[in-house]
């Protein structure tokens, strides 16, 4: 391993510019010339829009202009789009209402969409936002998940019932003859809380349009820029793909919910042609609680049969799933082929039948966040097994052993075929790393101090590595999910590496040039990473579904192979000797059983200037391109035991020990993949104990801040003791498997499997805040009194 | 944030000259509740009238059997003085454990008590200390002072110069944060003075900070937490929202309560 | 309008600025010194942190004219003469950012918990002085280590890179 290849902790090459302030992220960015914009909101959760007068706001100081949904009609720009038909059980397509970027006729959600007020200045623009006349017809809201379908209140006409889809997954006759045939049945009912993603960096977008060339640019906050050209191109209409260019700088964080084309983007970009002038929009905080994709938010009952040795036989679930007042981006796959596919969890169920309804409420959209569907299956997993483990009287550990997926290939009920791992690996080095042994003593020790202690485990697996185009694509994706590369070597053997993939926080610049600095045996310091710009990279599907690794990176493979492959061509003819005799390692093509070599830089050189072959024999140059295509998701899977100590005296969880034991196959740099599971544990965490989004009957967002909406801080974390596990994805040529939300899916049923173990009952929900401990807790104080 | 005009006074008689003068003028201290309030657009003054210049309003000085303490004294100055940590350990712990470091560098004394925000620290140690609120016109009693949410005995041009607490022989704060401001969500100061036991609770009370009589009477007979064993604070008139109900913040005054006297002393 | 005079990085500037100006708006705006961050508007974040007088606040939560001949320093001003700030290192040699926004706020905060508490930091005393610093990336487990070898560093006594070893 060299220092900088595959398998080092290189330390990251974009730190620099952070951690001096030089970061570039789109609030960073002013055009000459700029204008500001605002967004008059909707304070109502449901509401006609009877009229909205804007005579008098248009005339106030600095004011450039006021549109509405009317304007954005009239120039035939169309509604936001969601990227994924699901179809009901019956075949029928999902029912989706409009969802203009700009509202018509009706309001759906507190801080839907109402006018954009443009302005030389924000102050000016939100001044004058106050002086527009709305007049509302206001409308009882629907917001609760459970209770939505058939509710009096419709949110679109196309969905009467409030119901986008029912659909299913799985093979319903055998599972319903297993749980006939099951020895004992658990039963639990589960809510998934719905949580608001709050990347600290907020959604930024300034519009920008060249009258010369006709041409718009979009500088975004976007996870994945050329998707963003591509809806905005093809489905909104603002310009066609080739005079539209999108730009995603630095972005300071997404997990999800900068996937998305939202409302404001397609706003500022189309309003930079109408008033002439750069518009620029940067969300508030405020403004990212009310219109930011939140996520989860599932109501479901789920049951798990087991027979008389205690192996899992079948598995039934009930989802409800909140998508909010519109289909964002993505948000019907998360709840339906993002979730059921993974409700085999690392388990061998011979039977498995999951029903999902989607309902629409006067909430914030609904899409990916963090895991997207499979924290909530395997929440609905673990804490089962976790739970049928204890009712059968066995060892969380042992019972999960007992029914674990031993053999791969394994071809799951629900869709998946697991390709590789070791989960009783994992498990194991997980016990020893909590030293389980031990834990009979230190819940001794706790309760000698009148504290309450747990242990709770979560055995997660998670497909990653999105997607096998053809495979979304019969399941109703509308896109491909391959990813594209292309290697540009320069005449010096400096390296410039154009990916589609798009870090926000990642660290492609750094893990990216290890694969290359590896693989052409060249200084990191010669590769530059290119991503983020739809004019300079080629194409790209975005980051996301930790999908950049076994995705992006194995386009760059590919196109290092060619120019690997091309680069043997030009030794060939600068070595003098048949291209099949060249080797190329340690950055040097080398005419074999000779010690004739060409070094990387030599070769690209020689390939530029073009004076040792015939140019109509071999092109000139060297710079290739590829696009990856996976031939199956990537199953990264491990691991998670939670500690925590409770206080019965003010409910207040300690997480005293963290153990994670992951498997995300070949691992490039350790340092940036544990960074990885941190963040991801802590966002567990914040949802298991922390986190949720709570509307009023109203449709009112009363967790709209940081005052209400509780983020993990750092008193609220421990340090996490990390370790890994290997089996190398068979299925991509780097046996990546993808590590970017393991920690968020692992560690919610770990820390309610944790509580519930420390209570000695089933009774909390998520978030389990100190309030809800109390009152849990009081229950087991009495027991414990009365025994 | 709505425009206004800005003043600087150097001193706080020409602080109170601006008040008097301009009409919808409001005191700048820290600006920790204040300017968010204003950036969300819910307060807009005609006139800020910033009290940062005024030297007069700064000083922690020993006086006797009190501890007086200028307006603008922020919480981390507060908090660091040797002389509040020697006369009243348990107002430097307080200090020291207002909202985060940064907030500390800025938020004082003074507006905190002016603003008298049910979920404060400060008020609770004014009650309990039995502290005199110094205005340029008068003086208040703490017990006089703090008149509900968000009210006090101030009236129009009525600033705040210093707080003066009389030093007691025993007093601790405890305080349960809500865990996503971390303002208090439950916070009790106890003082001991001779034979006087005062308890004073923040966070909870629907009418602001107020005295726990049952506690204040427990702790009378013994100063000990175990006097508070079984002493159960009422829920009633106690204050729920979405953080806590009454029940569980009445539980927890108790609890905050016996960490703040086992604080006290010394356990 | 209002005339402001501040140090701001040791260099002296002057700005006329509308009163509701606040400290990190001059400092984004007028100054075009952008590695100070905004992440909410309820001064919870710190995102936006900077020392006035050499102590950490939230340029958020300050008006710009109340900072008239104040001397501020941002994330900008804190490498001398290009060396890097020890804090900085620590920070990127123990991988204590990722997505990079809140980084500057922390590393201000960082530096100033080290004034205040001195060089050798244990874990728990960084968690509870980090309360209002917010990171959505790292689950804090690096900022941690990063602030601990930064304020060793800070001491003289090694180099980051030997404290991490």
């Amino acid at each position: 391993m060299s220092a900088t290849g595959i398998g080092a902790s290189v330390r990251r090459k974009e730190d620099h510019r952070y951690i001096t302030g030089q970061g570039r992220y789109t609030d960073d960015i002013n055009r000459p010339g700029q204008a500001h914009a605002w967004f008059l909101r909707s304070p109502h959760a449901h509401a006609t829009l009877k009229s909205i007068d804007a005579k008098a706001a248009a005339a106030m100081p600095g004011v450039l202009g006021i549109f509405t949904g009317d304007d954005l009609a009239a120039d035939k720009v169309g509604g936001l789009i969601c990227g994924w038909m699901i179809h009901n059980k019956d075949g029928t397509p999902m029912r989706a209402g409009a969802h203009p970027a700009l509202a018509q006729r009706k309001v759906r959600y507190v801080g839907d969409h109402v006018a954009v007020i443009v302005a030389e200045t924000l102050a000016q623009a939100r001044d004058a936002s106050e002086a527009i006349v709305v007049d509302y017809g206001v409308l009882p809201a629907v917001v609760d998940t459970a209770s939505a379908a058939g509710a009096k209140t419709v949110v679109h006409a196309e969905a009467p019932d409030n119901t986008v889809f029912n659909w299913h997954l799985g093979n319903k006759a055998e599972t319903e003859a297993a749980f006939k045939a099951a020895k004992h049945v658990t039963k639990l009912d589960i809510v998934n809380n719905r949580l608001v993603p709050n990347p600290m960096e907020p959604r930024a977008a300034v519009g920008d349009y060249d009258q010369g060339e006709g041409a718009f640019t979009l500088y975004t906050t976007s996870q994945n820029p050329h998707v963003a050209r591509l809806v905005l191109s093809a489905f909104i209409g603002i310009a066609p793909e080739n005079k539209l260019r999108v730009i995603a700088p630095d972005v300071g964080g997404g997990f999800g919910s900068k996937i998305f084309i939202y409302a404001e983007e397609t706003v500022c970009v189309w309003a930079a042609k109408k008033v002439g002038r750069p518009v620029k929009w940067t969300s508030d905080r405020t403004e990212a609680f009310l219109s930011d994709a939140h996520g989860r938010d599932h109501v479901t009952h789920a049951e798990l049969a087991t027979d008389a040795d205690g192996k899992i036989t079948a598995l039934r679930v009930k989802t409800t799933a909140n998508l909010g007042a519109y289909l964002s981006t993505f948000s019907s796959s998360v709840p339906t082929y993002l979730y059921a596919p993974l409700l085999s969890g690392s388990y061998d169920i011979p039977a498995i039948y999951a029903e999902v309804d989607a309902v629409y409420t006067n909430t914030a959209p609904v899409d990916a966040y963090r895991g997207a569907g499979r924290p909530e299956a395997t929440f609905v997993v673990e804490r089962l097994v976790e739970v049928a483990a204890r009712q059968l009287g066995k060892d969380p550990a042992k019972f999960r052993m007992q029914n674990y997926v031993k053999k791969f290939p394994h071809q799951t009920p629900v869709i998946m075929m697991y390709d590789a791992g070791n989960y009783g690996a994992s498990m194991k080095k997980a016990l020893e790393i909590i030293d389980y042994k031990g834990i009979g003593k230190r819940k001794r020790d706790s309760a000698r101090n009148g504290k309450l202690r747990g242990i709770g485990f979560s055995s997660y697996i998670e497909a990653c590595g999105i997607a096998p185009s053809a495979a979304v694509g019969s399941l109703g994706a509308g896109v491909g999910l391959w990813e594209s590369a292309e290697v540009r070597v320069n005449p010096v053997g400096t390296v410039e590496v154009l990916t589609g993939s798009h870090s926000h926080g990642q660290g492609h610049e750094t893990t990216f040039a290890q694969l290359v600095s590896g693989k052409l045996g060249i200084p990191i310091e010669n590769v530059s990473i290119v991503h983020g710009d739809t004019d300079k990279v080629q194409m790209g599907m975005g980051t996301y579904g930790s999908r950049s690794g076994a995705v992006g990176m194995s386009a760059i493979f590919k196109a290092l192979d060619k120019v690997i492959a091309k680069g043997k061509k030009v030794a060939a003819y600068v070595l003098e000797a048949d291209e099949a005799d060249i080797d190329f390692a340690d950055g040097h093509f080398k005419v074999k059983g000779t010690d004739k070599t060409l070094d990387f830089g030599s070769c690209a050189l020689q390939a530029y200037i073009a004076h040792k072959f015939n140019g109509q024999d071999l092109e000139p140059g060297l710079k290739e391109g590829a696009f990856y295509d996976p031939t199956n998701f990537t199953f990264p899977a491990g691991v998670h035991i939670c500690e925590v100590e409770i206080d019965p005296d003010t409910g207040v969880t300690a997480i005293e020990r963290w153990a994670a034991v992951d498997d995300f196959g070949v691992v490039i740099n350790p340092m940036i993949v544990e960074g990885q599971v941190h963040g991801g544990i802590a966002q567990g965490v914040g949802q298991a104990l922390l986190e949720g989004a709570k509307y009023n009957a109203d449709g009112q967002l009363v967790t709209a801040s940081f005052m209400d909406y509780c983020m993990p801080r750092a008193d609220d974390l421990p340090s996490f003791d990390v370790g890994m596990t290997v089996t190398p994805c068979p299925s991509n040529p780097l046996g990546i498997k993808g590590c970017g939300e393991a920690g968020a899916i692992a560690a919610p049923p770990a820390v309610i499997n944790a509580i519930t173990d420390a209570l000695g009952h089933e009774d909390i929900a998520m978030p389990a805040t100190p309030q809800a401990v109390w009152r849990a807790a009081q229950k087991t104080v009495k027991r414990m009194a009365a025994e | 944030m709505y425009a206004f005009a800005y003043h600087r006074p150097a001193t706080a008689r020409q602080a109170a000259g601006l008040l008097a003068k301009k009409e919808d003028a409001k005191l700048l201290a820290g600006g920790h509740t204040l300017l968010p309030t204003m950036k969300q657009r819910l307060a807009s003054p005609a006139h800020l009238v910033d009290l940062g210049a005024c030297a007069d309003l700064k000083g922690i000085e020993r006086k006797g059997r009190n501890l007086v303490i200028g307006a603008m004294s922020t919480h981390a100055e507060v908090a660091a003085s040797p002389v509040v940590q020697e006369a009243i350990p348990g107002l430097a712990y307080l200090a020291s454990h207002i909202g985060d470091p940064h907030v500390r560098h800025r938020g004082t004394i003074g507006g905190s008590v002016a603003n008298n925000d049910p979920a404060a620290d400060y008020p609770s140690a004014c009650l309990a200390l039995g502290a005199t609120i110094v205005t340029n016109k008068r003086k208040i009693e703490a017990d006089a002072f703090f008149t509900g949410l968000y009210e006090t005995a101030l009236e129009e041009g009525e600033i705040i110069t210093k707080i003066a607490f009389p030093v007691a022989s025993k007093a601790a704060y405890a305080k349960f944060r809500n865990p996503a401001s971390r303002y208090a969500l439950v916070g009790v100061f106890v003082a001991k003075r001779g034979s006087d036991v005062r308890v004073a609770v923040i966070g909870a009370g629907e009418g602001g900070v107020f005295r726990w009589s049952e506690g204040e009477a427990a702790l009378k007979a013994r100063f000990a937490p175990k006097s508070l064993d079984g002493v159960k604070a009422s829920a009633k008139g106690i204050n729920a929202d979405m953080h806590a109900d009454a029940e569980y913040r009445a539980h927890l005054i108790g609890v905050m309560a016996k960490e703040a006297v086992a604080r006290a002393v010394g356990k | 309008m209002a005339t402001v005079s501040m140090t701001v990085n040791g260099k002296a500037v002057t700005a006329t600025v509308d009163p509701r100006t606040l400290l990190v708006q001059l400092l984004r705006e007028n100054l075009r010194l952008t590695g100070t961050h905004v992440g909410c508007d309820t001064s919870q974040c710190g995102a936006c942190v900077v020392h006035v007088d050499g102590k950490a606040v939230k340029s958020c939560t300050a008006l710009a004219v109340s900072l008239d001949g104040a001397s501020v320093t941002t994330i900008e001003g804190l490498a001398t003469n290009g060396a890097l700030h020890p804090m900085q290192e620590a920070f990127r040699e123990h991988h204590g950012l990722q997505c990079g926004y809140c980084t500057p706020g922390m590393i201000m905060a960082a530096v100033d918990m080290v004034n205040r508490r001195g060089n050798d930091l244990d874990e728990k005393t960084i968690r509870e002085d980090l309360d209002g610093n917010i990171c959505r990336c790292t689950g804090y487990h690096n900022i941690v280590k990063a602030i601990a070898a930064g304020a060793e560093a800070m001491g003289g006594k090694v180099q980051v890179r030997q404290a991490a070893e």
